[in-house]
C-alpha cells in the first residue's frame, strides 16, 4: 500500500522547517536507515531517514520549500509494483487525533494545591495526660526512636561516616551498633553522593534505610539524588515504585565552625514536593517524629541541631511515642502576637516571649515541627485571634521559610492583620568564624523582641 | 571496535537464535515506529532510540533469571521491552497517554515496572549507577542470590559517583552487574575526547572490581559474557564489570543531526556489523530457518508494533486530577522483594 512520507518533528520545539535538500529522486527505492532529505529545524539542519522500504513514488514538496509544517506529506513511498498514480492528488494529512483534556476546561479553583497541609487544626494531645515524664536529651530520644523501630522492622537500617564503630560523629547512634549488628548499622566511606543513591536504590527495593549525614552541609554532594531520585520517582512512575527512606542528621549552625558547615537547608528542602521535612525542637517531638519519619512510605528529611543534641527535655514515658507530621505545637498561649519557629529558632522565640511578657506583652508560640506538611492551619488560627505574627528561623532571608508563612497568612487572613509580618532571619551572609561575627550573624532574642514591639506598636 | 571473537558455538540451538532475532528486532521495529511518532508530533521533549544496540540487552536478558533486576537510563525503552515489559504501556508512555507504564507522567525516559523488577528509566547521567548498587545492597540484606544489572554509557562512565559505586560495591561485596553500554558517543563527545584511559572496564581494578571486554555487536558473546558475570555474582563474589562495545546508529536524541560523525562511519557499521542481520545469516546460512519462516517472525513483530502504536494513540490523556496524584504514597504498598 502507497504511504505517505510526512515533514517529521525532529526538535521538541519544531512546528515547521525547511525542505533543505532532497537526497532522493522519483523512482528510487530506499532502504529502512536511507538518508531521503536534509531538512532545517529552528536548531540545525537534519538527515531525515527512512523508516519503510520502498520506492520513492512522488516528491510532493520540492526542495527549497521553506516554513513547511510538521505532518505535510512531502512524498508518496510506494510498495513494489504500485503505481504513483494510484495515490490521491491531495491527501488530507492525517492528523493526529488527540483526545485533549484542556487545563483551560477546568476553573483554577478546582485545581487542588497539593501540597499535603491540615486542613483544621488538631489540638489533640500529642500523649495521654497522665503519662510519667523522663528529662532526656534529645540526642537520646533520637537514639531510642530509631532502636525502637529498628526492633520493630528488620527491614530499617541505618548507614552513614561513623555511624557505627565510631558510635556516631555525635554520638547519635550510640549503641546501635552493639544490638543490630553491621548487617544494619552500616559505615560507609566518606562518598554521600554516592551512599545517598544507594541508600534510595535499596529503599524503591523496598528497605527502609535511614541515611545519617554527618551534617546536612554535606547532603549538598547528594542532592541530585534525594530531590531527583528519591522525592520524584512515585510521581515520575505513576505511584508504581515509592522510597521509603530517612535522610538525617544536624542541620544549620553549630558554634565556630564557619561558613561551609553552618546553613539551615530548612528552606531548601521545605520547597520540594514529594519530600517530608521535619526539624523538632524538643526531645519527645524529636522521638516522636523520627518514628514517623522510619514508618513513612515517602522520602523524609530530618533537620536536627548539633547545640540541641545535649539539651535535656520531659519525654513522656509511654510504649509507642508518635508525632504526626503537619502537627504544629503551641508551646505558650497569648493573645497579643503570634511567634512561629520551629528547630532550634524556638530558643530565641521562647526566650523572647519571657521577656515581653515581664513587659506585659502575651505572645502565642507555635512550634511547627514539620514544616512539609506545614500546619499552616495553626498559624491562622492563632493569627485572626492575635492579628500580628513575627517568624524566627537561623537561616537566610530571601526564600525564607518565614517569607513562605507570611504570604499564606497575607493570602489567608489579609483582614485579621493589624501589622506587617516580620520574619526574624539569619543574616544575609556566609557564616563568620568570629566569635562575634558569628553571634551577630545569627537571628538574636534581641531581633525577635524588637520586632515583636514593631507589630505591636509597643515601641 | 572491540575484539571480534568468534562465539558461534555450535550448541546454539535454533530456537535460542529464533528467539534473539525476535526480540531484537522488536526493539529495532519499536524504535522505528517510536521515530516516526515523534516526527509526527505524537512523543514530544526527549527520545533516546537505541537502535543499534540491540544485542547488548538481549543478549544480557538471556543471561538473567526471574527475580533479577535492572536499571538504566534514559536510552530505555530497549530494556524494557527486553525484561518483558508490554509495548503497549511503553508506547502510550511516550505518547504520554493513560495507558502508559506511568500514566503519562514519566515520559521516554522514566518508566517502572515492580513486576518485571524494571526500576527506570533515570534521566540524570550516571544517578542510575549508585541507585542500582541500591537494589543488589537490598537483595543481599535479605540474603537471596539475586543480581541486578546496571546499564550506563560511556559518558557516565566518567561521573565521580560511578567510582564512589564501584568502591562501596566491592567493598560490601554487591551481587551487581555494571555494564558500561560503551556506544563512543556521549552525546556529541567522541570517548576520543573525553578520557585517555578509554578502557572503562579496566578501571575497576582500582578497585578490585573484575571485568571484560565484549563485542555488543554479537548477542551470543554477549550472553556468554553475562552468564560469566552472573555467576560471578551470585557465587557472593562481588560485582562484575562488563564493558559492551556498541553503536547507536541514530543521534543521541530525535534532535541531534549528528554531525560529529561520518555518514560512512555509521553506514560501515550497519552494514558490517549489524546484530541483528548476523543472527539472520547464522539462521539462513546454518539453515535454521528459511527465509519465509524469518518472514513470518517480520510479520508478527511487526503487527505488535503497529498494535502498540494504535494503542498508544487511542490511550487518551491522563485526566487532569492525575496531576495531583503519586505526589505522596498513603501507605506502604510494597511488598517486601
Amino acid at each position: 500500500m502507497a504511504t505517505e512520507i510526512l515533514m517529521p518533528a525532529l526538535s521538541p520545539t519544531m512546528e515547521e522547517g525547511t525542505l533543505a535538500k532532497w537526497l532522493v529522486k522519483e523512482g528510487d527505492t530506499v532502504a529502512s536507515g536511507d538518508i531521503l532529505a536534509e531538512i532545517e529545524t529552528d536548531k540545525a539542519t537534519m538527515e531525515f531517514e527512512a523508516v519503510d522500504e520502498g520506492i520513492i513514488g512522488k516528491i510532493m514538496v520540492a526542495e527549497g520549500s521553506e516554513g513547511v509544517k510538521v505532518n505535510t506529506p512531502i512524498a508518496v513511498l510506494l510498495e513494489e509494483g504500485e503505481d504513483a498514480h494510484s495515490v490521491p492528488e491531495s491527501a488530507p494529512p492525517p492528523v493526529a487525533e488527540v483526545k485533549t483534556q484542556s487545563s483551560q476546561d477546568v476553573p483554577a479553583a478546582t485545581m487542588d494545591h497539593p501540597a499535603p497541609k491540615a486542613p483544621m487544626v488538631d489540638d489533640s494531645p500529642d500523649w495521654p495526660a497522665d503519662a510519667t515524664m523522663k528529662p532526656q536529651t534529645v540526642r537520646e530520644a533520637l537514639r531510642d526512636a530509631m532502636a525502637e523501630e529498628m526492633r520493630r522492622e528488620d527491614g530499617v537500617f541505618l548507614m552513614g561516616e561513623e555511624v557505627a564503630e565510631y558510635q556516631g560523629a555525635y554520638k547519635v547512634s550510640q549503641g546501635l551498633l552493639d544490638e543490630f549488628g553491621e548487617r544494619r548499622v552500616i559505615d560507609t566511606p566518606i562518598t554521600e553522593h554516592g551512599f545517598a543513591g544507594i541508600g534510595v536504590g535499596a529503599a524503591m527495593a523496598g528497605l527502609r534505610p535511614i541515611v545519617e549525614f554527618m551534617t546536612f552541609n554535606f547532603a549538598m554532594q547528594a542532592i541530585d539524588q534525594i530531590i531527583n531520585s528519591a522525592a520524584k520517582t512515585l510521581y515520575m512512575s505513576g505511584g508504581q515504585m515509592g522510597c521509603p527512606i530517612v535522610f538525617r542528621g544536624p542541620n544549620g549552625a553549630a558554634a565556630r565552625v564557619a561558613a561551609q558547615h553552618s546553613q539551615d537547608y530548612a528552606a531548601w528542602y521545605m520547597q520540594i514536593p514529594g519530600l517530608k521535612v521535619a526539624m523538632p525542637y524538643s526531645a519527645a517531638d524529636a522521638k516522636g517524629l523520627m518514628k514517623s519519619a522510619i514508618r513513612d512510605p515517602n522520602p523524609v528529611i530530618f533537620l536536627e541541631n548539633e547545640i540541641l543534641y545535649g539539651r535535656s527535655f520531659d519525654v513522656p514515658e509511654i510504649e509507642d511515642l508518635v508525632v504526626p507530621f503537619g502537627k504544629a505545637r503551641i508551646w505558650r498561649e497569648g493573645s497579643d502576637v503570634t511567634i512561629v519557629s520551629f528547630g532550634i529558632g524556638m530558643t530565641y522565640a521562647l526566650e523572647a516571649a519571657d521577656k515581653l511578657a515581664e513587659d506585659g506583652i502575651s505572645a502565642e508560640v507555635i512550634d511547627l515541627r514539620s514544616l512539609r506538611p506545614m500546619d499552616t492551619a495553626t498559624i491562622l488560627k492563632s493569627v485572626q485571634k492575635t492579628n500580628r505574627c513575627v517568624t524566627v528561623e537561623e537561616g537566610w532571608p530571601q526564600g525564607s521559610v518565614g517569607g513562605y508563612i507570611s504570604s499564606v497568612i497575607m493570602q489567608e487572613a489579609f483582614d485579621y492583620l493589624d501589622a506587617p509580618v516580620i520574619t526574624c532571619t539569619g543574616k544575609d551572609v556566609p557564616m563568620p568564624y568570629a566569635a562575634n561575627l558569628e553571634k551577630h550573624a545569627l537571628v538574636t532574642t534581641d531581633e525577635v523582641i524588637e520586632a515583636v514591639k514593631q507589630v505591636t506598636y509597643a515601641s | 571496535m572491540a575484539a571480534r571473537k568468534t562465539t558461534k558455538k555450535p550448541n546454539v540451538s535454533a530456537e535460542e537464535l529464533k528467539e534473539h532475532y525476535r526480540n531484537m528486532l522488536l526493539i529495532r521495529r519499536f524504535e522505528e515506529k517510536a521515530g516516526q511518532l515523534y516526527g509526527m508530533g505524537l512523543i514530544g521533549g526527549f527520545c533516546h532510540l537505541y537502535i543499534g544496540q540491540e544485542a547488548v540487552v538481549v543478549g544480557l536478558e538471556a543471561a538473567a533469571e526471574e527475580g533479577d533486576k535492572r536499571i538504566t537510563s534514559y536510552r530505555d525503552h530497549g530494556h524494557m521491552l527486553a525484561c518483558g515489559m508490554d509495548p503497549n504501556g511503553v508506547m502510550a508512555e511516550l505518547t504520554g497517554r493513560e495507558g502508559g507504564y506511568s500514566k503519562g507522567k514519566g515520559g521516554s525516559m522514566h518508566m517502572f515496572s515492580k513486576e518485571k523488577h524494571f526500576y527506570g528509566g533515570h534521566g540524570i547521567v550516571a544517578a542510575q549507577v549508585p541507585l542500582g548498587a541500591g537494589l543488589a545492597f537490598a537483595d543481599k540484606y535479605n540474603g537471596n542470590d539475586r543480581v541486578t544489572f546496571i546499564y550506563f554509557g560511556d559518558g557516565a562512565a566518567n561521573q565521580g559517583q560511578v567510582y564512589e559505586t564501584y568502591n562501596m560495591a566491592e567493598l560490601w561485596m554487591l551481587p551487581a552487574v555494571f555494564v558500561i553500554e560503551n556506544n563512543q558517543y556521549a552525546m556529541g563527545t567522541s570517548t576520543k575526547r573525553s578520557t585517555m584511559s578509554p578502557s572503562y572496564w579496566e578501571r575497576g581494578a582500582a578497585y578490585g572490581i573484575p571485568g571484560e571486554e565484549v563485542d555488543g555487536m554479537d548477542v551470543l558473546a554477549v550472553k556468554e559474557a553475562g552468564e560469566k558475570a552472573v555467576a560471578h555474582c551470585r557465587a557472593g563474589k562481588g560485582p562484575y564489570i562488563l564493558e559492551i562495545k556498541t553503536y547507536r546508529y541514530r543521534g543521541h536524541s530525535m534532535s541531534d543531526p549528528a554531525k560529529y560523525r561520518t555518514r560512512e562511519e555509521v553506514q560501515k557499521m550497519r552494514d558490517e556489523r549489524d546484530p541483528i542481520e548476523a543472527v539472520r545469516s547464522m539462521l539462513l546460512t546454518g539453515k535454521h530457518a528459511t527465509e519465509d519462516d524469518l518472514k513470518a517472525i517480520d510479520k508478527e513483530i511487526k503487527d505488535i508494533v503497529n498494535k502498540s502504536a494504535d494503542f498508544a494513540k487511542e490511550s487518551p490523556e491522563p485526566a487532569l486530577e492525575e496531576l495531583w496524584t503519586d505526589i505522596y504514597a498513603d501507605e506502604l504498598t510494597q511488598e517486601a522483594p
